[in-house]
């Protein structure tokens, strides 16, 4: 089994609010990132994908296509865009950087047809990263 | 949906390797340059991992507010700009960043109640870094 991580970089905005939260709520547990004009990040999306080494051609997976997944699912999507406002699953889920390797794994992972999906990191800034491997 | 949450901190701080009890020549053989018995220092990049199922109402694994304040108060505070061979941590063990990382996970485990302690994870320079997850594999 060998290990392939492809990265991409996408700029967006959100912000976290809690329709079921009185606004001081919302406050005391979003502080900030309550603020309804939102804010935004320079994301790192690191895709990891495993899978054999094709005896062939000599690759886990083909990079141009994992590449093109990852463009079409992800960037095209929520590259320079508002989260709460532009992409479906925030118009109900709040943003946070767990939500979004959420949200990216369940996109990419019903489209990776020759290797297998083994985690999504999300960097919202270089200090605060999320892994998610697909746990229930 | 279980998440894992990790977020850096920084903080320096000096030691000097050496075991008391062990003849001098022992020391500078095992130890080296570390053995200079005026101390050296670092900045250490201090990884914490956490987890946990991803609470719906808030959309996270635990209030970063929560993780920063801990880990601000209880680490940041205690070991940055100290020499950590005068802390009580040390006054038995070698303060090496294998020893200064299980120190860091040992307090995490105990005080911190707001997610699952999953790693800790230590850069002493950019050359070597060093992880602990309590004696548990652990999965990249």
């Amino acid at each position: 089994m060998v290990y392939l991580t492809r990265k991409a970089e996408f700029a967006a905005s959100h912000y976290y609010h809690n329709p079921e939260f009185t606004p001081e709520e919302n406050r005391a547990i979003f502080g900030k990132c309550n603020n309804p004009n939102g804010h935004g990040h320079n994301y790192t999306l690191e895709v990891t994908v495993k899978g054999k080494v094709d005896p062939k051609s000599g690759f886990v997976v083909d990079l141009k296509k994992l590449k093109d997944v990852m463009n079409r699912e992800v960037l095209d999507a929520m590259d320079h865009r508002f989260l709460n406002k532009e992409v479906p699953e925030f118009l109900t889920q709040i943003p946070t950087t767990e939500n979004l390797a959420i949200a990216i794994w369940q996109r990419l992972a019903p489209r990776l047809n020759a290797a297998q999906l083994h985690r999504v990191r999300v960097y919202e800034t270089p200090d605060l990263f999320v892994d998610f491997y697909g746990e229930a | 949906m279980k998440a894992y949450l990790t977020r850096r901190y920084l903080f320096s701080a000096s030691h000097r390797l050496h075991r008391n009890g062990m003849p001098e020549e022992w020391n500078r053989e095992t130890y080296g340059k570390c053995n200079n018995p005026h101390g050296h220092g670092h900045n250490y990049h201090l990884e914490v991992t956490v987890s946990g199922p991803v609470d719906p109402r808030t959309g996270m694994v635990c209030n970063l507010v929560d993780l920063d304040g801990f880990v601000q108060r209880e680490i940041v505070e205690r070991f940055g700009l100290q020499n950590l061979n005068t802390l009580p941590e040390f006054a038995s063990d070698v303060p090496t960043t294998e020893n200064l990382c299980v120190a860091i996970y040992e307090i995490l485990r105990r005080g911190f109640r707001k997610a699952h302690l999953e790693r800790v994870r230590m850069e002493e320079t950019m050359m070597n870094s060093f992880a602990y997850a309590g004696g548990a594999e652990i999965r990249e």
